[in-house]
């Protein structure tokens, strides 16, 4: 059943991008929407907010970027497939699943932190480099997830 | 490096010469107003509020007639107009405009009552189209709605609910009012939900028929006409129409005060100015022929100020050294380069009493970061070209704007350099375009290494880079420690630490564990062993000793001194958060490899080659936007949480000086020199 073993790693590709994407997704949607409410009182303020709606926005680059990383490795892209082992495929899996996992709900949090710095923002719009500071903290732990599965995929031997 | 040294100014003068040294103070900008002068039966004080309130007003009516004409004819701006500043007008038309002030407030009056009447027209004419609305269903009716019937006969004009028929109606009639002869029902219009009807009955009868057909829903029309319904609709249309012309009338007129819009923001700003001032003299003690000012200058200029007043007028000038409890405004000063980023310090707060000013030390970090978190040699150049070019071309721009685009000026520079270290440009634009179109693959050496072959040298390298920063904010800790004498502190918060953290970190490279991660083992000479574990024995127990030192109690004291131990835990979290220079540094790279990878999956025709430049403009410009916030939001993170946590804490108030403060234009002015 070697043939499993590509079917697994494809599979890690995807539980990045799908996970992470669709955080972020739900991220800037919940950020996009203080975002907006903000922008109707005072125009003004459209670039300041929009920049905070997009921070929860980098976890799904995060996925992307571990999923084309896995692509390339197993040759999804080039056109010549690896022969890979289900052991390999499922390391490869086990690898992924930090930033998806990470990515999903990090992003959520990011998004409803960002939503309350865009609070910060309407009503001292002076002290926007603070706002922006908070959302930085939850993507921090993204970024060690983001590391963790960058280290994992490129370590494992194919 | 440094906050700029404050003295308190004191002028004395004759009252004859108020205005003119007010005047002189606030065009030269370099005192904050600040009465140390409590309350003295020989001095008092004026009350200015009314003057002050009368130039608000007059400023606020050049506003609100500047924002209408903005509204009937707005003003021609390009793209870049925020970065374009306050336009510098000259001495000669300011003075001008300002005698013509009163013929320019009528104007802004003349405009606002323009505007007002355009919404009372707007208001008229709802009026009228509603009107139109309830006369339409009775526009068959050709007798005047006004008649009420002949001398036999009333006429009774209503609705009554849709449902009814004119079968119906009769039949309720018959019922209610039996005795009733010769009564006429006409149905004038019918809509869903309602019947319009005309009903012709005897006068005697009028009033039992209508309460017959009220019972069964009939209600009189809310407004009645004098005229015929057709003829009032088109009367009605008639008075649009005039209100709509008028409405034409009104926006040519206010159009017309269109070239006046200069002259009104001068004068706007001429009329703040003053109420800045009136706030001002309504703050001074006063004499019968005397009055005081004091306040705030910064040093380097405050003996110039002072020789200039006594120079031109009769007045003593007192400049003294602040009080030890005094909190000063602060003014940052820094070199050329540094000054760049006192913007980023100031977003996290001024330094207050005792602190140093950390912008200059930051600055060097600052750029370094950015550039390693964003590094690619292409982006950088986009990046310092364009804020180059703007700042170069728009010499008015506000400081504050002038300070962040040379910031990010600097910063392009910086993630030229990485690039170039890295092998970065566009990611891997020159292999994939050599290799689509040229059919060779070219590849540019990265001059150091390529971080996406080798990422956990770079990952080393990034934890090298924080610990330098962590320890030089350490450092500076230790320094404030040592120039404010507290040699105890010096000893227990920093020198302790630094030995714990030294004797760990040279007991951690020779172990497996670093050997594993690295890749290299490192042997150090056995001395060098025994030291590193002497370090940070003495360290934590030099912390756990001294760390709860303020407390009398030994128990508790060497409690605190155990919880503060637990701090290791908050070095490191510390220093893995640097992992953010590799991991940001790799999302920028491998994204715009994804970019590339996408174009170069296109056929190799021409229509490929126009959707490959597409693919390229779109998404490098997407992935640098995105990047670019990373890198800024992350680089401050860095400084402001990491950096800064160790030995700066911010909180002091900036200075606010005493000075026009147009909104519009600034006038070109003899300045001090």
């Amino acid at each position: 059943m070697s043939e499993l073993g590509i079917v697994y790693a494809l599979l890690g590709a995807a539980v990045a991008v799908l996970l992470s994407g669709t955080g972020s997704a739900i991220g800037v949607g919940i950020a996009g929407q203080a975002a907006a409410g903000v922008v109707t009182e005072d125009p003004s303020k459209f670039a300041k907010v929009l920049i905070i709606q997009l921070l929860p926005g980098t976890q799904g680059l995060y996925g992307l970027l571990i999923g084309f990383i896995t692509l390339s490795k197993i040759g999804v892209l080039g056109g010549g497939l690896a022969d890979i082992s289900v052991q390999t495929g499922l390391l490869i899996l086990a690898a992924c699943l930090p930033i998806g996992v990470v990515g999903l709900l990090s992003a959520i949090a990011q998004g409803k932190t960002a939503a309350s710095s865009i609070g910060i923002v309407a009503k001292k719009p002076e002290q926007f480099g603070k706002a922006m500071l908070f959302p930085a903290m939850v993507e921090t732990y993204a970024i060690l997830a983001l590391l963790i599965s960058f280290l994992a995929v490129s370590g494992i031997q194919v | 490096m440094a906050v700029l040294e404050m003295q308190r100014i004191s002028i004395c003068a004759m009252k004859r010469d108020r205005k003119a040294i007010l005047e002189k103070l606030q065009s030269f900008g370099a005192l904050e107003v600040n009465h140390v002068i409590g309350e003295d039966p020989d001095f008092v004080r004026m009350d200015t509020a009314g003057q002050k309130m009368g130039f608000e007003k007059a400023a606020a009516s050049a506003d609100q007639a500047l924002e209408i004409l903005e509204k009937y004819a707005p003003e021609k701006k390009s793209m870049f107009a925020a970065l374009e500043g306050k336009e510098l007008i000259e001495l000669e038309t300011g003075r001008k405009v300002q005698e013509e002030r009163r013929e320019l407030l009528k104007t802004a009056k003349a405009v606002y009552e323009l505007d007002r009447e355009h919404a009372e027209q707007l208001a008229a004419i709802t009026k009228l189209e509603n009107s139109i609305e309830s006369l339409t269903p009775w526009l068959a009716l050709d007798v005047p709605m006004k008649q009420n019937g002949t001398r036999r006969t009333a006429m009774l004009l209503g609705s009554m609910p849709g449902e009814m028929t004119l079968e119906r109606i009769y039949e309720v009639l018959a019922e209610k009012v039996p005795d009733a002869v010769g009564v006429d029902v006409h149905i004038v219009s019918a809509e869903q939900s309602a019947v319009y009807l005309a009903v012709i009955c005897m006068k005697e009868d009028s009033a039992q028929v209508e309460e017959a057909l009220r019972s069964e829903g009939f209600a009189r029309p809310a407004q009645v006409w004098d005229d015929v319904p057709a003829y009032q609709k088109k009367e009605l249309e008639g008075q649009i129409a005039d209100c709509r012309q008028r409405i034409a009338q009104i926006e040519e007129k206010i159009r017309g005060y269109a070239d006046q819009r200069e002259n009104l923001k001068i004068v706007a700003d001429y009329y703040r100015v003053r109420a800045d001032k009136y706030a001002v003299l309504g703050q001074l003690p006063q004499s019968k022929r005397t009055f005081v000012i004091s306040g705030y200058i910064p040093k380097n200029i405050a003996a110039q100020v002072g020789e200039y007043l006594t120079g031109k007028y009769d007045c003593t000038v007192d400049i003294e050294e602040l009080k030890e409890d005094e909190e000063a405004p602060v003014i940052l000063k820094n070199n050329p380069f540094s000054s760049s980023m006192e913007g980023v310090v100031e977003s996290y707060g001024l330094p207050t009493k005792g602190e140093i000013d950390p912008t200059t030390i930051m600055s060097f970090f600052y750029v370094f970061f950015f550039g390693m978190m964003l590094s690619d040699a292409a982006y950088g150049l986009i990046v310092a070209v364009v804020c180059g070019i703007l700042v170069h071309k728009y010499p008015r721009m506000s400081v504050g704007m002038r300070k962040s685009l040379k910031l990010f000026f600097y910063c392009g520079i910086s993630t030229v350099v990485w690039g170039v270290l890295f092998g970065g440009y566009f990611g891997n634009i020159v292999d994939i375009v050599s290799e689509k179109f040229f059919g060779t693959k070219m590849v540019v050496p990265a001059l150091w290494f390529v971080p996406l072959d080798e990422p956990m040298k770079l990952l080393l390298f990034s934890l090298l880079f924080g610990v330098i920063h962590l320890f030089t904010g350490l450092a500076i800790k230790g320094y404030i420690c040592i120039r404010d004498g507290k040699i105890m502190d010096f000893f227990c918060d920093v020198v302790l630490w630094f030995m714990l953290l030294i004797g760990l970190i040279l007991m951690l490279l020779p172990s497996s564990l670093f050997a594993s991660i690295a890749q290299m083992t490192i042997v150090f000479p056995e001395a060098l062993n025994t030291l590193a574990k002497v370090l940070a024995a003495a360290g934590a127990i030099g912390i756990v000793l001294m760390s709860g030192r303020s407390n009398k109690n030994p128990a508790l004291r060497i409690a605190l001194g155990a919880y503060d131990l637990y701090n290791i835990t908050g070095w490191l979290s510390d220093v893995l958060s640097y992992s953010r220079l590799l991991a940001l540094g790799l999302a920028t790279g491998v994204i715009a490899s994804v970019i590339n990878q996408m174009g170069s999956m296109l056929p190799n025709n021409v229509i490929g080659v126009v959707f490959f430049i597409l693919i390229f403009l779109v998404g490098h410009a997407m992935n640098l936007a995105i990047n670019l916030l990373g890198a800024y939001v992350h680089t401050n993170r860095l400084q402001f949480v990491e950096f800064f946590g160790k030995f700066y804490e911010g909180g002091g108030r900036p200075f606010n000086p005493f000075k026009e403060n147009t909104k519009y234009a600034d006038i070109k002015e003899e300045t001090l020199s």
